[in-house]
């Protein structure tokens, strides 16, 4: 017995890998055949290797529980999601132009207003943003950017068209996963890569480095550079290692640092030793107990004093996560033609505002066929799959929208695109999955060649996030056109 | 190098070696007992003692047999001197500075750490102990061949060296302690077998020195020999003295060694010879209590010098 492509079924949805029983999409051909050419035991074998890979590679995720906090190997279907370079090449330019866009619009809010005062932005959307930070007013980091690393969700619809669901501007994670799963896969299915033209992913820590460089407020041939993170029990302290170790920079906690006249250290075996720019993966209000909570033992006191004083460089700068918010998320369209004076290359899932009284009245109308969600949370917590949900929790969640409207948007479920997954059994099926790109901005732009894709491992779910039962895969940009 | 990164290092380096030297304690107690005449008082509780674990041991046990003494020394994750716990403790340490060594490192670890942990019930029975033990020095030795090759001579190997040396020499010292103590304890036996060569054998051989021993020393297996090689020799790199010039020499490349300088030539200024028989008595325990006394000391300045945060 072989995988059998024949009979497996897409249900109705857009399929990554075939466009019809048995007929794999042009990205995919290699992938298929290949995979169809293995029998039970060699797939098996293939399946045992990558979980033995993961175990030896310490890929974990930590999820919290009452017991503690668990290390979980990291899930992982082997079979790759494919994507067309040529089709790739416009996803990374709307994504590009989303994030100048944003970037634009924080800059602005935190100056002079003027998408406001020019009646596109509402003014009451800021007033009750959670993520609106006044101690960043007037604050002008370099280059004008305030998110440098933006991990954006696209999903695809029905026709395969793409969709951008969300942009995370604070501490977007999962580009390890995106690294080590490419290294995974090339030990699994080494095969294909020889004569496949895949698109490496490998250059992301040597542009996230340059990206960080170029913020150093000293000129200097090596700048001080650190990743900041909350230490081992945060849920991505794996990435946060990952990456220092890649960019070859020191994985920093706050109780390492210290703030002395505006200026950062770090405390070395040799005494105190400047930090230029710091890559914070702890989030804005732990990072300074001087100016945010003043109970937190996971920041720097005085960190933002030496941000605003211009002698530190943070990424993502305090307060980027004002873009990061469900709400405003709907205004991104009209932001592009705004500063930009361009048309959106990518498209919004369609959005309605809990906040304006007819949407919120639609909305509460059609609790069963939307997808409510909270305006800033992540994670996938705290949302309302419609369709998927019981009466109960449907009355429940429209009291949550009317008591605080500001804080609920709610999009069409949508049919999210599958692609095929190995299964109990050694068969395939199809699970619905999204993609996480990351785009990089400070002197320039850059787009992680493909992304982390998601899948949702339980059996027609929509949740793909790994803190809830969410796996992963490999993610192919190939270049047809090369062959 | 951060000095938080110093410092979890450091205890990787005392974990990696304690874990070795765990294995090794027990392989080597194996192969002892079956030796050693029947009426002697030497049981596998010694290693406890050895330890200096006799108050946790009691806490956790009564009966004082070797099924309790391999499970505390194995497997008992309460104990934070058993191999797990030390196993564990090289994970945690290593991953916190994954940023230090190279992927290969972390993987061997990884390995090790499963294999310890899925594999202690073999350690338990006594058919399947000395394969696990030799699973355990060998993924050991493993790892320390793996960060060797790819691990840059900076700060970060410094500290490493400063570990596993401090870690090494203590556990000689006891071990040698361990010997002293068999003999002194079992006088009015010498003679019935050649017991002293039994014991000072395995003490050679717990450190995996009898070839070295040989070679260097080239006369018959005996206290005196045996107790003056492991104090003294400066090839061997097991004896106290070896541990002890590299400490120094970690300690010279290190920034602000200085301040470590004083009290590593404390530690080199007690010297004791061992000639015959008789030095082997009291003396040479309360020299080897000494010498575990300024280790410990050596220990503390390492820390207030390089690993303070304030």
């Amino acid at each position: 017995m072989t995988l059998d492509w024949k009979h497996y079924d897409s249900g109705g949805f857009f399929d990554e890998l075939i466009s019809s029983p048995g007929n794999a999409r042009a990205p995919a051909r290699r992938l298929a055949s290949c995979l169809a050419s293995l029998n039970d035991a060699e797939i098996e074998s293939r399946r045992r290797m990558a979980e033995a890979t993961i175990r030896q590679m310490g890929v974990t995720f930590t999820v919290y529980s009452e017991e503690g906090n668990i290390d979980r190997a990291w899930p992982f279907d082997i079979i790759p999601r494919t994507i067309a370079a040529r089709q790739w090449r416009d996803v990374e330019a709307g994504l590009k132009q989303r994030l100048r866009a944003l970037n634009r619009f924080i800059d602005d809010i935190y100056h002079d207003r003027r998408i406001i005062a020019a009646g596109i932005f509402p003014a009451e959307v800021l007033a009750q943003s959670k993520n609106l930070r006044p101690e960043c007013q007037g604050v002008s980091p370099p280059f004008g950017v305030w998110a440098n690393i933006c991990g954006t969700d696209l999903v695809r619809d029905e026709r395969g068209r793409f969709f951008v669901l969300e942009d995370n501007l604070r501490v977007p994670s999962g580009v390890a996963y995106m690294l080590e799963n490419r290294a995974i896969t090339k030990r699994v299915l080494p095969e294909l890569f020889e004569n496949e033209a895949i698109l490496p992913v490998n250059d992301y820590p040597a542009r996230l480095f340059d990206t960080l460089a170029a913020l150093s407020p000293r000129k200097v041939r090596n700048p001080g550079i650190v990743v900041l993170t909350p230490g081992i029990y945060n849920s991505a302290y794996f990435e946060h290692a990952y990456l220092a170790q890649q960019m070859g920079v020191e994985l920093v906690e706050g109780r390492d640092l210290v703030v002395d006249e505006d200026k950062v250290y770090m405390r070395t075996i040799a005494g105190l030793e400047r930090v230029d720019v710091i890559y914070r993966r702890i989030d804005d209000l732990f990072l300074d107990p001087e100016v945010f909570q003043p109970d937190s033992v996971l920041g720097v006191p005085g960190l933002m004093r030496a941000w605003r004083a211009g002698q530190v460089a943070i990424a993502n700068a305090p307060g980027a996560g004002v873009a990061d918010d469900k709400v405003v998320y709907a205004y991104v369209p009209q932001m592009i033609e705004y500063y930009l004076g361009e048309k959106p290359l990518l498209p919004n899932v369609p959005t309605w505002l809990c906040s304006d009284p007819e949407q919120r009245a639609y909305v509460l109308a059609h609790l069963d066929e939307l997808v409510v969600k909270p305006a800033n949370e992540s994670g996938g917590y705290g949302m309302l799959v419609g369709p998927h949900a019981t009466k109960k929790e449907r009355a429940e969640f429209a009291e949550r929208i009317q008591a605080d409207p500001r804080n609920y948007i709610a999009q069409p479920t949508l049919k999210l695109s599958v692609a095929p997954a190995l299964v109990d059994g050694g068969r395939l099926e199809p699970r619905h999955l999204d993609l996480r790109p990351f785009v990089l901005q400070g002197e320039e732009l850059y787009v992680t060649t493909g992304g982390l894709t998601r899948v949702a491992m339980r059996k027609g779910s929509l949740v793909v996030n790994s803190s809830q039962g969410g796996g992963s895969k490999d993610t192919w940009i190939v270049d047809t056109e090369a062959r | 190098m951060l000095s938080s990164v110093a410092e979890r290092i450091y205890w990787a380096g005392r974990y990696l070696e304690r874990t070795e030297n765990t294995a090794r304690l027990i392989r080597v107690y194996d192969s002892l007992l079956l030796d050693l005449p029947r009426g002697l008082n030497i049981s596998w509780y010694n290693l406890i003692e050895l330890n200096s674990a006799e108050d946790s041991f009691a806490e956790r046990y009564r009966v004082q047999d070797e099924r309790n003494v391999v499970k505390f020394l194995l497997s008992d994750e309460d104990n934070p001197i058993s191999l797990q716990t030390s196993l564990k403790m090289v994970r945690e340490n290593l991953r916190t500075t994954r940023d230090v060594f190279s992927p290969e490192v972390w993987e061997l670890i990884n390995e090790l750490f499963y294999f310890g942990r899925d594999e202690v019930a073999q350690g338990q029975g006594r058919k399947l102990r000395y394969g696990f033990c030799e699973g355990i020095i060998r993924g050991c030795e493993q790892v320390n061949g793996q960060i060797a090759a790819t691990t840059s001579r900076d700060a970060a190997w410094q500290f490493l060296e400063l570990g596993r040396y401090i870690e090494r020499a203590d556990m000689t010292s006891r071990i040698l302690d361990a010997g002293a103590v068999t003999l002194l304890e079992s006088a009015e036996l010498l003679g019935q077998v050649n017991l002293g060569q039994i014991v000072w054998g395995h003490v050679l051989g717990s450190l995996s020195a009898e070839l070295a021993f040989r070679r260097r020393v080239r006369t018959r297996v005996s206290g005196p020999a045996v107790a003056d090689f492991l104090l003294n020799d400066p090839h061997f790199p097991r004896t106290i003295r070896f541990c002890r010039e590299r400490v120094a020499d970690a300690i010279r490349i290190l920034p602000r060694g200085k301040a470590v300088q004083a009290q590593l030539e404390v530690l080199a200024a007690v010297y004791y010879q061992v000639e015959s028989i008789e030095d082997l008595g009291q003396p040479f325990r309360d020299y080897v209590n000494e010498v575990q006394i300024r280790i410990a000391t050596l220990h503390r300045h390492i820390a207030d010098t390089w690993f303070a945060l304030g």
